[in-house]
């Protein structure tokens, strides 16, 4: 698992100037939009108290909307699977796929689907698959995986894409975005009509009506989801919302917090296959909904983490994300969001550091649509890992030292009056300390201005005196 | 009225004249000032790292120390928060303990808070001269709306001119154990801090809590920046800065 190589990553990725080049735009294209956006809402915060309940609505009775979902689509005409885990979506897919005969799938932006490795399992059955969001298509050119979850390719510079382009294309090398978006576009073009099969995921599942919702800005997404004959749908079981109206207050929300926008270009509410009626749409239409995990959350005290609609407001505004990138989390989901949802799906050792890798600053909470309190959830993961011992021993001793201590005024008084001279000493003339015993990762980039030598306490008691 | 004053363990460690601004904040505004002697630390290294155990001892020890002031003043944002915030929170399995933690935590302010909405001071000791830039700190910032109180308070300093850094409710990276445990990443925070400072040309940053200060400071000096000045707005406010 990728996430325990963090530390390295993160190292590695603050020292790519390419990478860092590329991080600076989120401040402009995300988190300005955003300000931005939210204020043309008459009041964002009763509209995020509203989404909120709407949430908490279905996953307070999660088995039964789903289940009425289920009823709505079946009866008109869609095809629902369940899948407990990851290999389970990419069988049912490659299932799918053989009795449809299907050679060729074209895919619109699925995270879910990357969660699975389903692009990897389609390969490895014989199936060709060509990704159609601008920014997937260009990650699949280049073999890498998504580092954000609504701007996929966010890590890359318009330079690194040109080369890529005119090295995979070879085309004539172009630098202008259009010129760029036009290349990809005629490229991509021959994909949608040859494809038998398109994949997309769904930001919301409609109770009432059996839809499934996708929200997108470049159109790949209705290509994909009514041109080829079979349109398969794969998201996580969270995903169901009561009604359509629910699912207005929603999207008021998703886009202004992703990107900024009021509106995205399309919002395509896809509901069974072609009838008989229709001109357009797929002749078969499955949706496949996936647990991986999810449930296991559920009457959990981490539960409010399945509210998340995936807009990515947490991961823009997180200064740790902000300078280091997604692809040092090591999987799937990045930023805070993430560091809550990839321990709960690939096990809390598998991805030590990511809960204890934020400052906690709280920038996350405060941006969440749905009001997700993830500094709390990060704060009771590092919990977790202290109740399974997974912490290192020495960490653990020195916080226990410490806290008891704490407890214990005497010899809190006596170690701190023994710390602040020594300290003080240590720093010298200079009155700074370059190197710290048991503190070097903070030593390594900063020098401590050290204590005035004696300590509160004490100078306030020979004040009273 | 009786004012309690937590000192936080960092200032009685490391800058304990930040502690004496701030009683001769409360003394001028003409409160009784009590400094219980065996106050310690809130807890918060632990409980951000996971280790709960001893927090429930910590939150009643507070509360006995605590429980004969009409209000409690804590020079930090961050340990007012987890008193705010989190001792309540850490309490709410005994209904009895966490009702008299909340009682008390309501009469728990951050210090720019206390002395803007409480004490309203409206002449404050201080005669500091010149630019400053303010960094506002996470917890004070989000966990209890501390941001405009130390602006209004600086504003009425004649001599004062403070100028906004960009990004100044942006993370300086220190987060407690984050900046040992995650050195690297939070001295890149903390050079983004120092560069919008800096960029400001203000003789000093200015912030509510040490923590933030001391990681501010240090990355100041180790990149050659000896000249900008870091003050804890209590110095500021109270005239302990030229010490």
């Amino acid at each position: 698992m990728a996430s325990i190589h963090f530390k390295r990553k993160a190292s590695e990725n603050l020292g790519n100037e390419k990478l860092q080049s590329a991080l600076m735009r989120l401040q402009e294209r995300f988190v300005d939009a955003r300000t931005a956006a939210i204020t043309d809402l008459d009041d964002f915060e009763a509209t995020r108290d509203a989404a909120q309940k709407i949430r908490d609505r279905v996953l307070n009775n999660l088995d039964g909307w789903l289940l009425y979902f289920e009823r709505e689509a079946i009866s008109r005409g869609a095809v629902v699977h369940w899948a407990e885990t990851a290999e389970d979506v990419n069988r049912i897919v490659i299932d799918i796929a053989r009795q449809h005969g299907v050679k060729k799938v074209a895919k619109s932006k699925s995270m879910v689907s990357e969660e699975c490795g389903l692009n990897d399992a389609l390969e490895g059955a014989g199936i060709q698959v060509l990704e159609t969001d601008l920014g997937e298509y260009i990650l699949q050119l280049a073999h890498e995986p998504p580092s954000h979850i609504v701007a996929p390719v966010v890590h890359k510079t318009k330079e690194e894409i040109s080369d890529l382009f005119a090295e995979k294309h070879q085309k004539p090398r172009k630098t202008g975005i259009a010129e760029l978006c036009l290349e990809a576009r005629e490229e991509l073009r021959p994909g949608f009509l040859a494809a038998d099969m398109g994949i997309s995921g769904a930001n919301f599942l409609i109770a009432e009506s059996g839809s499934a919702l996708i929200v997108t800005n470049e159109g790949n997404g209705r290509l994909v989801t009514t041109l080829p004959r079979v349109h398969v749908a794969i998201t996580g079981i969270e995903k169901v919302v009561p009604t359509l109206e629910d699912v207005s207050t929603l999207i008021r929300l998703l886009p202004r917090s992703a990107t900024g926008q009021s509106i995205t270009n399309y919002v395509s509410v896809l509901t069974g296959p072609k009838g008989t009626e229709d001109q357009d749409g797929p002749e078969h239409f499955h949706i496949v909904l996936l647990d991986n995990g999810r449930s296991s959350l559920l009457g959990s005290e981490m539960q409010s983490m399945l509210r998340c609609i995936r807009c990515g407001a947490c991961m823009n505004h997180c200064p740790v994300y902000q300078n280091i990138g997604g692809h040092a989390y090591g999987w799937v989901y990045p930023g805070p969001m993430g560091s809550i949802l990839t321990p709960t799906f690939v096990g809390l050792e598998n991805a030590m550091d990511l809960p204890n890798a934020s400052t906690l600053c709280g920038a996350c909470g405060v941006v969440c649509p749905v009001k997700i309190p993830l500094p709390d959830l990060l704060r009771k993961l590092r919990e977790k890992q202290v109740e399974q011992k997974l912490r290192p021993k020495r960490e653990m001793l020195a916080l226990r030292a410490w806290s008891w201590m704490a407890g214990h005024p005497v010899f809190y008084a006596f170690a701190t009056r023994i710390a602040a001279r020594l300290m003080h000493w240590m720093g010298g003339r200079e009155g700074r300390l370059h190197y710290l015993p048991g503190a070097a990762g903070w030593t390594d980039g900063r020098d401590m201005s050290v204590p005035e030598g004696s300590t509160f306490r004490d100078l306030y008691r020979r004040r009273k005196s | 009225m009786r004012v309690g004053l937590f000192v936080t363990c960092l200032v009685d460690l490391m800058r304990p004249r930040i502690g004496f601004a701030v009683l001769q904040l409360l003394e001028s505004s003409g409160y009784e000032v009590v400094v219980p002697e065996s106050q310690t630390c809130c807890g918060q290294p632990g409980y951000n790292s996971g280790d709960t155990s001893a927090i429930k001892t910590l939150a009643m020890k507070f509360m006995r120390e605590f429980e004969g002031c009409d209000y409690i003043v804590v020079p930090s944002g961050s340990c007012a928060g987890m008193i705010k915030v989190h001792y309540p929170e850490c309490l709410k399995a005994d209904p009895q303990l966490a009702e008299k933690m909340q009682a008390i935590s309501e009469r728990t302010f951050e210090l720019t808070d206390f002395l803007l909405n409480v004490a309203k001071l409206k002449v404050l000791p201080g005669d500091f001269k010149g630019t400053i830039t303010y960094h506002d700190s996470c917890s004070g910032l989000r966990e209890l709306g501390v941001q405009r109180q130390p602006r209004e308070l600086l504003a009425k300093m004649p001599d004062i001119q403070l100028i906004e850094m960009q990004e100044s409710t942006t993370c300086c990276g220190f987060g407690g154990t984050f900046s040992v445990k995650y050195g690297e990443i939070s001295t890149r925070m903390a050079d983004n801090k120092c560069r919008h400072a800096e960029e400001t040309g203000a003789d000093a940053i200015v912030a509510g809590d040490l923590g933030c200060l001391l990681n501010i400071e240090g990355r100041l000096r180790r990149r050659g920046n000896l000249h900008t000045k870091v003050f804890h707005i209590a110095e500021i406010l109270a005239g302990e800065d030229k010490k």
